[in-house]
C-alpha cells in the first residue's frame, strides 16, 4: 500500500499502453473459446459421489498413529498483559502431554502479510504468535494444551490460571475516526482519487442524493471448522489443512520453522467452505510448534467460538455516497468515501470504493477510504471484500437518485453506461451489462413494478421490487504453474497445487484439460490440493480458474512442442512448431492443413516412450493492466414485508450475469446462487456483534449469527450473457464473488419499493421497518 | 452397554463426555458425520437414531446405549447409493460437501416423518396431512445450515425423491 | 467439559434421590445442558439421565392431557390429541429450534432450559448475575435485543427462550413434581420466579425435586387458538416476540381469552391484564390496543429492545383479529 506501489503500477500501465495488443496474453483470443467440447457442458461435480457418501476426508479427518489432540485457550481481555500464569493444574490433569504458552513456544518470526506486492505471502495477521505476555486483541491465543483425547485437552485448558493486567483498548469505531489513517493506495488503485470538482458539481446540480450507509462486521462461517492435522517426521513436516492457499502456506511454514520448502507438505484436497477465511492464521502455527515439541502428530480443530476469536471477518464500514445528475439524468458527481476498520497488522483494506470508479460515467468523481485502528482480531478478505458492501451503498444511492428524479432505476443506470473505463479511459475487454439488464428485466417481469412505493400488497404483506448492479474486477494471478503427464494409453495426469473449497475446481479443469488436450474427460486425472504439486496461487479474488487455465494452456503448448520433437522427421507433422498444431481427438493436427496429423499414441510408440511429462507456468497476466475487465451482474429482487411485524422475506430473485464464457453451467449456477444467498444474509440477517465496551464478539455461535436458513432462501433464477471475454483464458472471468455483489442493494431497494422506507444500515432487521 | 452403528455393535466409550459425533469421527473413523459448530446450531452432525434425526454433537454417546444409529455411511445399501445421494449430485445440492451428509441424513428422516404425518410450523392445517411443498421442505430442513448456498439444489433433490417415492 | 459420571435411574424416586445430591444434574435430551457444559457454564459432577422415565401422553378423564416429562418435543407436537385440541401447543413446539432438536429435547428439559443471553453464555469474559450471583449484568447496557421488556430487574433482563412454554402458559398447564417429600402439582404460572435480586433462582422447584409430567386441562380456548413467532431469521431462531392466544367467541364478543407472550420476559408471560380488558368485550382493534397498552404499561425496555413494545402490540392484535374474525 505504498506510494511506491502507485508509481510502479502506473508505470507498468503506461508502458503497456505502447505494447501492441497481439503481443499480450489474450492479444489473440484463446482458440478454445471457439472450439468447445467438454467446456460449457452441464457436468455434475466429479467429486460428488464421495462427498454425498461421506468418504471425502477433510483436514480434521485424517487418521494418524499415536495422534494427540489440541485445545486452545483464548484471552478474555482485549488489551493488556498476562501478569501471572499458572499451568500446573493443567499439566497435572489426566491425559495431558503438553501445555504450551509463550514460555515454551519456539521463538518465531512474523508471517509476511498477503498483499498485491507480495502475492506469495499468506499471512492474515502480522502479530506475533504466542511470543510474549502481551494481549493485543480479545480472543488471542494464549495457551495450547495437548492431551490423549479431545475431552481431556479441552478440560485441561480450562484449568490454566491467568491473572491479566488490563490496559486501555481502542474499541470504539466513532472515536477512532480522530486518528484515522488514509493509505496511499487501495490494492492496486490509488486511494484518494479526484476528477473535476465533485463537491461543487453536487451543490450545483438539479438533482442530488447524499447519504451515509453503514454495514456491520461479518464472519465467513464456512460450515467446516478451521482444522489441521499435523505430523513431523524428523525434519519434514506434513500438514493436512483446510486451506485456500496451499503452496503459500507450505512456503510460509517452511520459512517460519527454518526448513526448506521441500521439507514441508501441505495437503488440502477438500475444504469445507472458505469464502476468504481459510487462510493462514495462528492455529496452524501453534499446532505445528506443539507437534514438534511433543514429538507426536497433533490434531487441532478450532471450536466455533474459536473461529470467531482468532479468524477475522469482514470489517464494518461507514460510507458516504453522494450522487448528482443533470436534468437529462447524466451523472455530474459521484462521491464515495468512508471509514472502515483495518489495524496495521491486517491485510485487507475492504476496497468498497473500487466499484464506483469503474461503473458509471460522471462529470466528476471523488473517492477516498480511511482506515481505523482498533484492537481487534485482524480483519480479512471475505467474499467480494469491498464490492459486496460498497455496492450496497453505491447501488442504493443510484436507486435513491432515480426515485428523486422520477425515472426508472435501470434507465438511469443505462444512461450513465461508460464506453471505456470512466477514470482511465482504458478499453473494456468485453462488457454487456446493458444486455444483462435488458434480458434480466424481461425475464423477471420488471415492467410490472410500480414506481410508487407501498402500492402493492397481499394481505398484511407489502410487495416491492428492486434491482442493483453487481461488479467484481477480473483477476488472474501470476505464478501459476501446472504439469501434464501424457501416457501412451492416452491418459493425461494434470497436476497443480490448486484448492477447491466447493467451487468445482477439479471438475472444471478436467473439462478444460479435455478440450485443451483433445482427450475425453474420462482420460483426464486432475491432481490437486497438495503443495508437492506444481505451485498455483491462492484461491482468492475469483482468479483461480483462469490462473490455472493459463498454466494448463502453457503446459499443453509445451506438450505439443515435445510431441512434435518426438515425432521427428518421419512424421506427417515434421517441420511444424507448437503454435501451428492443435490437439484434437487424441491427435496432433496441423492448423493450416488438417490432413497432416498423427495420434499421441503413434508418436509415443514410435519414440518408444510410455509417457511424456511437461510443466510450465502461465503467462504474466498483463491483460489486467491493459484492459478494464470486470464481471458484472444485474440483480433483481422481489420482497414481501409484513406490515404488522416488519419481517422481510425475499420471495423472488434473479441474477443476470455478464462474466464472459460460462465453463460449466451447473456448477456456475451454484456459485452464482451461493453468492446471492450470502447476499440475502448480508442484507437481512448477518451481523457480527462486537461489544464496543469490551472489544469482544458476543455472538460467536451459529445460533446467534444468523446465516440464511433454508426458509430464508427462495427459488433463485440465474441467467448470463455468456459473451466470451476475448482477453482471458477460455474467455472466462471470475464468478466466485460477483454473486454477492449488488444483492444487498437490490433487496434494500425492493424494501423501499414495498414500504417507502429507506434502510441505509445493514442488516435490514424488522425493527427498522416498524 | 453397546450402540448399534450401521448394523455393527459398538462399545460405549469409558469417558461419558464423549459425544456420539466424536465417537463416530475419532474412534470409529466414520468421518462422514461432520461437526460444524459443536453447539447444536448447524445440523452438520445429523445422524439417525432409531430412524429419527438427531444432532450427534449434543448427544452423549452413552445416551445412545441400546439404540440403532445410522450415519451417512450406513444410508447407502450394499454399495448402491441412497436415492437422495444420487439426487443431490444430479441437482448440485452441495458445493464444498461439508454440510452434505447432515443434509442427506436429515432429508431421509424428514421424508419418513412426512409419510408418518409429522406436521411443521408452516403446515396450514394441523388436522390435515401435510403436502410436501417447497416451503414445507424448506421449513423442515432449516435445521441444516449451508454456507455455500446450495439450498435450491437441496430442495429440488428432496422434492424429486419425494415424488419418486409416491410414484 | 469437567469430568462427570453418568447415572440412569430406573424410577423417578431414584432420580429424585440422586437429584438431591450435590453436583448432580438431571439430563434430558441434552440439547441445552450439554452445550452449557461445553461452554463452561455448567459443571455437574454427575448427570442423572431421566429420559427413560415416563414419556407417555395420556388423555385424562374429563378431557385434558397428561404428558410424561420425558416425552420428546416432536412427539408432543405430532400427537393427534394435541393437534386436535391444542393446536397452539403443536404450533409453538414446531416453531422452536429444529426438527433434530425437537426429536431430542424432552418436555421437562424444555421447561428447564436456560436463557440464551450472550453474557450468561460467556463465562470466560462476561459478568452475569444469573450465572454468578453478584457479579453484575453486562446485558443491561450491552446487546439486549433478545432481552426482557417485562418482568426484568436491575440485576437481570434475560428471557426464557422457550416457545412450547408460552403455549403451556396460555393453556393453564400444571407441573407435576416429585421429590423426597412426595409429589405435588404447581400451576405453570407459579413455576417460574422473576429474577428480582436473585436471578440465579429460576423456578420454585425444591432441591431433589424433578418434573414427572405436565398436565393440560381441557379448554375450549385450545381449539380456536394460534401461535405466532416473530424472529430475525425465517426459521431456526429464537423469538423476538411470540404470541400464544386462544379465544372463545359469543355473538361477536370475546367470551373468554388466553394470552401469553414469549421472548419478552424472564418467564413465559401470561398477559392477565390484557385478558381481563378484552374478556366480555368486542374484538376490535381499538379494544386490543387498549388491552395491550394496559399490559405493557409497566414495560421497561432497554436500548436494544425498545421496538418490542410496538412489535408485541402489533403482533398480538394481528393474531387476535385473525382468531376472532369471521370463520365461516
Amino acid at each position: 500500500m505504498s506510494r511506491m506501489q502507485n508509481v510502479v503500477i502506473d508505470s507498468v500501465k503506461t508502458v503497456l499502453g505502447w505494447v501492441p495488443e497481439r503481443w499480450l496474453p489474450g492479444g489473440t483470443p484463446d482458440p478454445l473459446i471457439m472450439r468447445r467440447g467438454a467446456v460449457g457442458r452441464q457436468v455434475s461435480r466429479l467429486d460428488g459421489p464421495i462427498k454425498v457418501g461421506g468418504q471425502a476426508r477433510f483436514a480434521a479427518e485424517v487418521a494418524m498413529e499415536n495422534m494427540c489432540y489440541a485445545s486452545l485457550l483464548h484471552s478474555p481481555i482485549t488489551r493488556g498483559r498476562m501478569r501471572h500464569l499458572d499451568t500446573s493444574a493443567a499439566e497435572a490433569a489426566p491425559g495431558v502431554i503438553l501445555v504450551m504458552t509463550h514460555r515454551n513456544m519456539p521463538r518465531l518470526d512474523i508471517i509476511p502479510l498477503v498483499s498485491v506486492t507480495n502475492l506469495g505471502a499468506v499471512g492474515a495477521s502480522a502479530l506475533p504468535i504466542m511470543q510474549d505476555t502481551e494481549i493485543r486483541y480479545n480472543g488471542q491465543v494464549v495457551a495450547l494444551v495437548l492431551a490423549e483425547t479431545q475431552e481431556q485437552a479441552d478440560h485441561a485448558a480450562s484449568l490454566i490460571q491467568i491473572d491479566y493486567e488490563t490496559a486501555g483498548a481502542r474499541t470504539h469505531f466513532e472515536a477512532a475516526k480522530a486518528t484515522a489513517r488514509t493509505p496511499a493506495s487501495v490494492l492496486i488503485e490509488k486511494n484518494h482519487t479526484v476528477v473535476g470538482n465533485a463537491e461543487y458539481e453536487l451543490a450545483q446540480s438539479p438533482f442530488q442524493v447524499d447519504n451515509i450507509y453503514r454495514t456491520p462486521g461479518h464472519n465467513h462461517n464456512a460450515i467446516e471448522l478451521h482444522a489441521v492435522t499435523v505430523a513431523w517426521d524428523g525434519d519434514t513436516l506434513e500438514v493436512h489443512d483446510a486451506s485456500q492457499m496451499i503452496s503459500g502456506s507450505a512456503a510460509a511454514l517452511a520459512k517460519l520453522f527454518g526448513l526448506k520448502k521441500e521439507q514441508v507438505r501441505v495437503l488440502s484436497p477438500f475444504v469445507g467452505g472458505g469464502f476468504g477465511g481459510k487462510g493462514m492464521w495462528d492455529h496452524q502455527v501453534v499446532a505445528v510448534a506443539a507437534a514438534r515439541i511433543a514429538g507426536r502428530p497433533v490434531r487441532l480443530v478450532l471450536s466455533r467460538d474459536g473461529v470467531y476469536r482468532i479468524v477475522g471477518g469482514r470489517t464494518p464500514t461507514e460510507q458516504r455516497v453522494a450522487l448528482a445528475a443533470d436534468a437529462g439524468g447524466n451523472l455530474t458527481a459521484l462521491i464515495h468515501t468512508g471509514h472502515s476498520v483495518m489495524p496495521p497488522y491486517s491485510a485487507c483494506p475492504e476496497q468498497y470504493t473500487l466499484t464506483g470508479r469503474a461503473l458509471y460515467r460522471s462529470k466528476s468523481y471523488a473517492f477516498v477510504q480511511h482506515h481505523l485502528d482498533l484492537d481487534i482480531v485482524p480483519n480479512t478478505y471475505m467474499r467480494a471484500p469491498g464490492e459486496s458492501v460498497g455496492t450496497f451503498a453505491l447501488e442504493s444511492a443510484i436507486d435513491e437518485l432515480a426515485h428523486e428524479m422520477g425515472i426508472d432505476p435501470i434507465e438511469l443506470r443505462l444512461r450513465n453506461e461508460p464506453e471505456t473505463h470512466p477514470l482511465s479511459g482504458t478499453p473494456f475487454s468485453q462488457r454487456a451489462l446493458v444486455q444483462a439488464y435488458r434480458e434480466g428485466a424481461e425475464r423477471f417481469g420488471w415492467a410490472r413494478r410500480q414506481a410508487t412505493p407501498g402500492t402493492q400488497r397481499d394481505g398484511e404483506w407489502l410487495i416491492g421490487m428492486g434491482c442493483a448492479t453487481g461488479s467484481f474486477p477480473y483477476a488472474r494471478m501470476p505464478g501459476a504453474s501446472a504439469s501434464i503427464r501424457l501416457t501412451r494409453e492416452g491418459r493425461a495426469i494434470v497436476s497443480c497445487s490448486a484448492q477447491d473449497m466447493g467451487m468445482g475446481t477439479s471438475t472444471v479443469q478436467i473439462q478444460h484439460a479435455a478440450d485443451r488436450l483433445g482427450l475425453p474427460m474420462e482420460a483426464i486425472v486432475f491432481e490437486m490440493g497438495d503443495s508437492a504439486l506444481p505451485t498455483t496461487p491462492m484461491a482468492g479474488g475469483s482468479s483461480q480458474t483462469v490462473s490455472i487455465a493459463a498454466a494448463i494452456a502453457a503446459a499443453a503448448e509445451k506438450l505439443s512442442g515435445e510431441l512434435l520433437r518426438l515425432a521427428g522427421n518421419s512424421s506427417p507433422l515434421a517441420g511444424l512448431r507448437a503454435g501451428e498444431v492443435r490437439m484434437i481427438d487424441q491427435k496432433l493436427v496441423s492448423i493450416e492443413d488438417p490432413s497432416r496429423t498423427e495420434s499421441f499414441q503413434q508418436i509415443l510408440a514410435r519414440a518408444s516412450r510410455d509417457e511424456i511429462s511437461v510443466s510450465a507456468a502461465g503467462s504474466a497476466p498483463l491483460e489486467m493492466l491493459k484492459f478494464a475487465m470486470h464481471s458484472l451482474s444485474a440483480n433483481f429482487c422481489e420482497v414481501r414485508v409484513s406490515e404488522v411485524t416488519g419481517e422481510v422475506r425475499v420471495s423472488r430473485m434473479l441474477g443476470s450475469f455478464d462474466c464472459g464464457a460460462i465453463l460449466n453451467p451447473k456448477t456456475a449456477t451454484s456459485q452464482f446462487k451461493g453468492g446471492m444467498i450470502m447476499g440475502i444474509g448480508l442484507a437481512l440477517t448477518e451481523e457480527t456483534l462486537f461489544d464496543e465496551r469490551s472489544g469482544r464478539i458476543m455472538n460467536a455461535t451459529l445460533a446467534d449469527y444468523h446465516i440464511p436458513s433454508h426458509l430464508d432462501v427462495p427459488d433463485i433464477d440465474v441467467m448470463w450473457t455468456g459473451v466470451p471475454d476475448p482477453r482471458s483464458p477460455l474467455g472466462a472471468r471470475g464468478i466466485g464473488e460477483i454473486g454477492i455483489t449488488g444483492v444487498a442493494a437490490a433487496i434494500a431497494n425492493a424494501v423501499f419499493n414495498a414500504t417507502g422506507r429507506r434502510v441505509r444500515d445493514l442488516p435490514i432487521t424488522l425493527d427498522k421497518l416498524l | 452397554m453397546a450402540i448399534r452403528i450401521n448394523g455393527n455393535e459398538v462399545a460405549i466409550p469409558d469417558d461419558p463426555r464423549v459425544s456420539l459425533a466424536d465417537l463416530l469421527r475419532e474412534q470409529l473413523h466414520l468421518t462422514g458425520t461432520k461437526i460444524g459448530c459443536n453447539q447444536g446450531a448447524c445440523g452438520a452432525c445429523t445422524v439417525l437414531i432409531d430412524g429419527e434425526r438427531v444432532l450427534s454433537c449434543l448427544t452423549l454417546a452413552v445416551q445412545a446405549d441400546g439404540r440403532a444409529v445410522t450415519t451417512i455411511e450406513g444410508l447407502s445399501s450394499e454399495g448402491s447409493p441412497h436415492p437422495l445421494q444420487s439426487a443431490f449430485i444430479e441437482h448440485d445440492g452441495f458445493q464444498c460437501g461439508y454440510c452434505t451428509p447432515g443434509q442427506i441424513c436429515a432429508a431421509a428422516a424428514m421424508l419418513r416423518g412426512v409419510a408418518d404425518g409429522m406436521p411443521s410450523y408452516v403446515t396450514a392445517d394441523l388436522g390435515e396431512r401435510a403436502i410436501l411443498s417447497p416451503e414445507e421442505v424448506r421449513e423442515r430442513m432449516s435445521g441444516n445450515l449451508c454456507r455455500c448456498g446450495a439450498h435450491n439444489g437441496i430442495v429440488e433433490a428432496i422434492l424429486q425423491v419425494a415424488k419418486e417415492d409416491v410414484a | 467439559m469437567t469430568p462427570f459420571s453418568y447415572r440412569r435411574p430406573a424410577s423417578s424416586m431414584d432420580a429424585s434421590a440422586l437429584a438431591a445430591l450435590k453436583g448432580h444434574k438431571l439430563l434430558g435430551g441434552g440439547t441445552n445442558l450439554v452445550d452449557l457444559m461445553r461452554k463452561g457454564v455448567e459443571h455437574p459432577t454427575t448427570l442423572v439421565d431421566v429420559t427413560a422415565l415416563s414419556s407417555e401422553i395420556i388423555e385424562m378423564e374429563g378431557g385434558g392431557l397428561l404428558i410424561g416429562a420425558a416425552a420428546r418435543n416432536s412427539a408432543v407436537a405430532a400427537h393427534p390429541l394435541v393437534r386436535a385440541h391444542y393446536p397452539m401447543l403443536s404450533r409453538a413446539i414446531l416453531a422452536g429450534a429444529s426438527a433434530q432438536i425437537r426429536n431430542m429435547a424432552t418436555v421437562a428439559g424444555n421447561l428447564l432450559q436456560r436463557t440464551r443471553c450472550a453474557y450468561f453464555n460467556d463465562p470466560a469474559a462476561s459478568r452475569c448475575n444469573k450465572r454468578q450471583p453478584g457479579s453484575g449484568c453486562d446485558a443491561l447496557e450491552g446487546f439486549n435485543r433478545y432481552h426482557a421488556i417485562l418482568g426484568g430487574s436491575p440485576g437481570c433482563i434475560a428471557t426464557h427462550p422457550s416457545d412450547m412454554c408460552v403455549a403451556l402458559m396460555a393453556l393453564d398447564a400444571q407441573i407435576h413434581l416429585a421429590g423426597s417429600a412426595g409429589t405435588r402439582i404447581v400451576p405453570l404460572a407459579d413455576f417460574y420466579r422473576l429474577p428480582g435480586d436473585s436471578p440465579h433462582l429460576e423456578t420454585t422447584m425444591e432441591i431433589g425435586e424433578l418434573i414427572t409430567a405436565v398436565e393440560i386441562p381441557a379448554s375450549a380456548m385450545g381449539q380456536r387458538s394460534a401461535y405466532r413467532k416473530v424472529r430475525d431469521r425465517a426459521s431456526y431462531a429464537f423469538a423476538l416476540v411470540s404470541v400464544a392466544a386462544g379465544v372463545s367467541m359469543q355473538d361477536g364478543t370475546i367470551e373468554d381469552i388466553r394470552l401469553a407472550f414469549g421472548g419478552i420476559a424472564p418467564r413465559p408471560w401470561r398477559a392477565l391484564q390484557a385478558e381481563a380488558a378484552l374478556r366480555g368485550g368486542p374484538a376490535t382493534p381499538e379494544a386490543m390496543a387498549a388491552a395491550m397498552d394496559a399490559e405493557l404499561a409497566v414495560a421497561r425496555p432497554a436500548a436494544g429492545n425498545a421496538f418490542k413494545v410496538e412489535l408485541l402490540k402489533r403482533t398480538t392484535a394481528a393474531v387476535l383479529l385473525e382468531l376472532t374474525g369471521d370463520r365461516s
